[in-house]
């Protein structure tokens, strides 16, 4: 016994000392072992391929080197030069896209989010059935992609579709069923589809963002004799605005990038109309097996996206801190 | 009871409440005519999609339900979706869990490039990472024999390029609402990190490990970039597979309906069932 406490003594004098920095040692690297798998994933998912891609523009991987791209020739600029370059075909053709997805992108997430906050604010107030609205709004919103775009794509069938029995039978609009997936109506037509699965979630997060402003605020300005439209006015718009500049960043991000859409609607090749710059960069890459142009453009386009999404919140972040000052 | 007459000034005015019926009601149709067209179609006998449209079924059939197992090999494509939905929803989950705890409890060097690699890739668009991803896989094919394009496990990883990142910052924001002080009678009562994760942060983060693991099986199941260039005849999924229906002689609207309407029920179903959480999650992401 004595032994024992004599010779267990020295460890516990030194232990008060050894056994914090151990724990500290152990709670410091406890994060980073937690992270591991997930940095592990990020640099196989997403880091790595990401490089890979810029190194893929700078190579000439044309159909003969996608088996064996080691042996891909070196092209310098020449895939960002071809991407860029207006005066041939490819380099109109990308234009021609980005303009066509500009437009697609501005209009969608301007009538979502008008359609979506609308909406939001008129069932902001509980009537009977609103808790069953907001379930049956939502439904287009959860759809799968796919069955959404491919439902529009029936209902725009030139001859047994519903879209041309409502606007020449039914409403006598014009006697001559219009095309509505080639030509100039597929624009209209992807623009509705888009409309129709993404202003739910424009509805759903603004819904979500009501609920945090507070009661008293809109009994105070009842109060002093405001009515229901200076309220959404002076109260609801104001404390919407920073669920507005993240939901507005996302919508435009979302459907700058949607490829399922046209894709579902319109199959491997879009009408030029309506040609939005994802389908754009897969065929170039998957029906012409040009994967070093497709690589520039997806660099091209995630430089563009970087800037918006920066000059954005540069913008609407000043916007903010002038109207909170 | 207060008399329904008396009018508060919180009432709103008779102008809005119109305004209020006009847009709803306006609103309700356009949700209301895709799905109707969906569910009645589903129900007519291929003559009368082949025709011009009409709103009521000249009878009703539910053999469209029957052979559209046949036209295609859709229980093959459902299968595959499934297992690709859940393979890559159950990883990102379990590895989310794991990183979102160290982001929520401990502050460390290089947490923020961690959070803002995550949140940003969340934006870039698929077809960037598609064309390398394709191209690692063919040649990593070519050069090992370990065959990743075409295959489940393949299309499972290209998949956590759009799950992972969005679980890990939804359940940040989930643990984030999590008091601190029940870890910390949790650290009092003996516990480890790892038990106090186990027994206390996911037990109280339940709804929210549900509500991202719906989320993600949803965009899983609904993907359609990476599906159409990663996967082959035995291994396609639903996303792709649906277009069968159209190369063939006949385009089979009503089978290709009622496909659709049969692939939509289990992701809307769990998506309705959950949307209270959704919202919460949304925003706790959003407001930061």
């Amino acid at each position: 016994m004595a032994a024992a406490t004599q010779t267990g003594r020295p460890p516990a004098a030194t232990a008060p000392r050894r056994r914090p920095n151990w724990a500290r040692v152990r709670r410091a690297g406890l994060p980073y072992l937690l992270l591991l798998p997930a940095v592990c994933f990020e640099l196989l998912v997403h880091v790595i391929p990401m490089l890979v891609g810029i190194w893929m523009s700078f190579k000439q991987l044309t159909v003969f080197f996608i088996r064996n791209w080691s042996a891909a020739p070196n092209a310098g600029l020449t895939n960002y030069r071809l991407a860029l370059n207006f005066n041939n075909a490819v380099g109109t053709a990308l234009l021609h896209s980005f303009g066509i997805t500009l437009a697609f992108t501005v209009l969608v997430v301007a009538l979502s989010w008008l359609i979506g906050s609308g909406a939001a604010i008129l069932m902001q107030d509980s009537f009977r059935g609103r808790g069953l609205l907001r379930t049956y709004f939502l439904v287009p919103y959860a759809l799968p992609a796919y069955t959404a775009a491919i439902t529009w794509e029936f209902m725009f069938q030139r001859d047994n579709g519903a879209i041309n029995q409502i606007l020449v039978h039914e409403l006598h609009l014009t006697s001559h069923p219009p095309f509505w997936l080639i030509g100039n109506n597929s624009f209209a037509a992807l623009v509705i589809t888009a409309v129709w699965r993404t202003w739910p979630f424009a509805f759903l997060v603004v819904t979500a963002g009501l609920q945090n402003i507070s009661a008293d605020l809109y009994e105070a300005a009842a109060i002093d004799g405001a009515g229901v439209w200076q309220r959404i006015r002076r109260i609801t718009m104001p404390s919407l605005r920073p669920v507005n500049q993240v939901l507005v960043l996302v919508l435009f991000l979302w459907n700058f990038n949607d490829f399922s859409t046209p894709f579902v609607l319109f199959g491997n090749v879009a009408p030029a109309q309506a040609n939005l710059l994802s389908l754009q960069i897969y065929d170039t890459s998957f029906q012409n097996w040009n994967f070093g142009s497709g690589s520039a453009m997806s660099v091209l386009l995630l430089l563009f996206l970087l800037l918006v999404t920066a000059v954005y919140l540069l913008i609407t972040n000043r916007v903010r801190k002038t109207s909170d000052a | 009871m207060p008399s329904r007459a008396v009018r508060s000034p919180m009432d709103p005015p008779r102008s809005f409440l119109w305004i209020r019926r006009i847009v709803l009601t306006l609103l309700g149709l356009f949700t209301a005519v895709p799905l109707y067209v969906m569910i009645s179609s589903s129900l007519k006998p291929l003559v009368d999609v082949q025709a011009a449209f009409t709103w009521v079924p000249s009878h009703l059939t539910i053999s469209p339900y029957i052979d559209m197992w046949s036209t295609v090999p859709l229980a093959h494509y459902f299968a595959n979706s499934a297992i690709v939905a859940l393979c890559s929803t159950a990883i990102s989950v379990v590895i989310a869990i794991l990183s979102a705890y160290a982001v929520s409890r401990y502050r460390f060097a290089g947490r923020r490039v961690f959070t803002s690699t995550v949140l940003s890739t969340q934006m870039f668009p698929g077809i960037l990472f598609l064309l390398p991803l394709f191209l690692i896989f063919v040649n990593i094919g070519n050069s090992t024999g370990i065959q990743l394009s075409d295959t489940r496990l393949g299309l499972i990883v290209t998949y956590l390029t759009f799950t992972l990142p969005f679980s890990i910052w939804m359940l940040v924001g989930y643990f984030d609402s999590i008091p601190r002080e029940l870890d910390e009678a949790a650290a009092v009562d003996g516990s480890g990190p790892i038990g106090t994760l186990l027994r206390i942060v996911i037990p109280a983060a339940m709804p929210g490990i549900v509500t991202v693991a719906v989320y993600s099986f949803m965009t899983a199941w609904g993907e359609v970039l990476f599906a159409s260039v990663m996967t082959n005849d035995s291994t396609r999924t639903l996303a792709v597979g649906l277009r069968d229906y159209a190369s063939q002689n006949d385009v089979y609207w009503n089978q290709i309906m009622a496909a659709s309407l049969v692939v939509s029920v289990p992701v809307v179903g769990g998506f309705l069932l959950l949307q209270r959480y959704l919202v919460a999650g949304l925003t706790a992401g959003s407001v930061k």
